[in-house]
């Protein structure tokens, strides 16, 4: 029973992981460009396709992996170049950039769908099967492991480069108010570009990760995830990245455990519900402070 | 192709043109009082769903079933309505698409909805000038509330909230009628699309459709109420015009609403546009 809790923490701790990662990439657009954007899910997507083309042209996994999310993080960046810029000098209401991504996603969808076609896919990569590190009685897949580790680790990068940077308090500056960081001197623009970049990259990671683990990617598969995000960075408050990560793992969690514990077919429902709750009780999140730029 | 084979061919897509015309002025509606509010494809599930239980499980008669299904999504938009609405933007928008995933996951797991398979066997009762009463009575109820005391109290809500406020509008009751009526007509859709498309499964009112339907008004334009009809009919046709491009027919889709938003943000129909082109030189 012990060991079989143990498991379950572990699944819950890898997923959670993925959902946070994708979540902090999907909240700094928020919390710097103040856009909701709806292409998230189709960058995870891409992030997987680019790394399962890159891999059946035989490139090593060291570099088609990496590339893979450079590619990510370019496309997310001619998203900005060419969408998200141009309305923000419209200055369109929040609606305009919503739908604008939608459309970048379904874009996105079809094209991969087009290419690849529309069944699931799985990674050529052999060294993953079934291979496991055995604590005790613990077994630990490979897969897993590399999966948390990638994660946490890239978190841990994001966390150092927007609290200890100078790069990261510029942007903390544009997250509280880009007209007064742009009198500041702060290159806002460059750094609007940079952050969709950035956000595109962590989406794209997360593609690749989920990918791993569940050994099955799809054209569809950044719908879900879009929605997890969406639940994800609602609980942790809209634009507060630590709250993202927290979301990102509490929705981790409590989806294995619900699935564990209570049934499989309301674990969607259960995330969901408790988003509307939570939007109702605590618009700015569970963890978020009170602090939320009107949106 | 004479006119029975057309009809038989194509009644589908052509009741799907005017039911959808009314979902896109039933978002319109809720947008044209500042609400971003993106349950539509939800409410429209819930009377789709209702009726269709009426009218196979209970047997009702089909106007009795109707009712069922608007008064059902009537009274949840209600309850709902009640606390959502103290929300704005984003997190209103974020909230009702998680209501919607909570209706689909809802529908996909009660033994009374079919589960996943859905309802199958619903009887065909839908005829074609039921669908266009039912859109011209929404035109109709629309066009007296736009010019009516609420209607331009709606637009004095959505360009600026709190000066409304200082005006003596009631924001609250106010934002909970059109996201109510707004629900009422996605219901009445809804019973309607049921009874002439045989099936129903919770699919059909998840993410994608609360999306297709935001589409088709601001594709169309949600200044007036000719722009939602232009939308829905587009958006509705669209994949039978592009029906060559097969799996490329959603990129084609997905690129009309990005060129859309970037150069026609006020959408195709726009009046002030038009009235521009015949103005004297």
């Amino acid at each position: 029973m012990a060991t079989m809790l143990a498991q379950q923490l572990l699944n819950a701790l890898s997923l959670g992981s993925i959902y946070a990662l994708f979540a902090l990439g999907f909240t700094l657009v928020f919390g710097i460009l103040g856009v909701i954007n709806l292409s998230h899910g189709g960058l995870f997507m891409l992030g997987a396709y680019a790394a399962l083309f890159f891999l059946e042209a035989h490139w090593p996994a060291w570099i088609a992996l990496p590339t893979a999310i450079l590619v990510t993080g370019l496309i997310g960046l001619l998203i900005d170049l060419l969408i998200l810029k141009r309305l923000r000098r419209q200055q369109a209401p929040h609606l305009m950039p919503m739908i604008a991504t939608i459309g970048t996603t379904i874009l996105m969808t079809s094209l991969a769908q087009g290419l690849f076609g529309a069944e699931s896919r799985h990674f050529p990569l052999s060294f993953f099967d079934n291979a496991s590190l055995t604590l005790g009685s613990l077994t630990l897949p490979y897969a897993q492991v590399v999966i948390i580790l990638i994660a946490f680790g890239t978190m841990i990068v994001m966390g150092w480069l927007l609290k200890k940077t100078r790069l990261g308090i510029a942007l903390q500056a544009i997250a509280e108010s880009p007209r007064a960081a742009a009198l500041l001197g702060i290159p806002v623009e460059r750094l609007f570009h940079l952050t969709s970049f950035l956000a595109a990259i962590l989406g794209g990671i997360a593609g690749i990760l989920v990918g791993l683990s569940f050994n099955a990617i799809s054209p569809f598969m950044g719908q879900p995830m879009l929605h997890k995000g969406i639940a994800a960075i609602i609980l942790g408050g809209l634009g507060d990245m630590r709250g993202a990560v927290l979301g990102g793992l509490f929705l981790g969690f409590a989806e294995v455990l619900a699935v564990t514990y209570l049934s499989s077919e309301y674990r969607d429902a259960f995330s969901f519900g408790l988003l509307f709750l939570v939007l109702l009780w605590r618009p700015q999140g569970l963890f978020g402070a009170t602090h939320v730029r009107s949106a | 192709m004479n006119w029975v084979d057309w009809w038989a061919t194509y009644s589908t897509l052509v009741l799907s043109v005017g039911v959808y015309g009314m979902m896109a002025l039933s978002i319109s509606l809720t947008l044209s009082c500042g609400l971003l509010a993106l349950a539509n494809a939800a409410f429209m599930g819930i009377g789709a769903y209702v009726s269709a239980i009426a009218t196979t499980t209970f047997e009702l008669p089909f106007y009795p079933a109707l009712l069922l299904g608007t008064l059902g999504s009537t009274l949840v938009a209600l309850l709902i309505g009640l606390p959502v609405l103290r929300l704005s933007g984003v997190y209103l928008a974020m909230a009702t698409l998680g209501f919607g995933e909570v209706v689909r996951i809802i529908l996909l797991n009660l033994d009374i909805t079919g589960g996943p398979l859905g309802l199958n066997g619903i009887p065909l009762l839908t005829q074609w000038w039921q669908v266009l009463l039912a859109l011209l009575s929404t035109v109709i109820v629309l066009q007296c509330l736009r010019v009516s005391r609420i209607g331009r109290a709606f637009e004095a809500i959505r360009e600026d909230e709190t000066a409304a406020r200082l005006m003596g509008i009631s924001t609250h009751p106010l934002k909970l009628l059109a996201f109510v009526m707004g629900a009422s007509i996605a219901g009445l859709a809804g019973g309607l699309n049921a009874h002439y498309t045989f099936t129903l499964s919770p699919g059909n009112f998840g993410f994608e459709n609360a999306v297709d339907i935001l589409t088709m008004a601001v594709l169309g334009g949600i200044r007036g109420l000719p722009g939602p009809l232009l939308g829905g009919a587009i958006i509705t046709l669209l994949p039978e015009v592009l029906r060559d491009l097969q799996e490329y027919r959603m990129a084609a889709n997905g690129l009309i609403l990005i060129l859309v938003v970037l150069f026609l943000p006020q959408g195709l129909w726009d009046s002030q546009r038009f009235r521009g082109w015949f103005k004297r030189a």
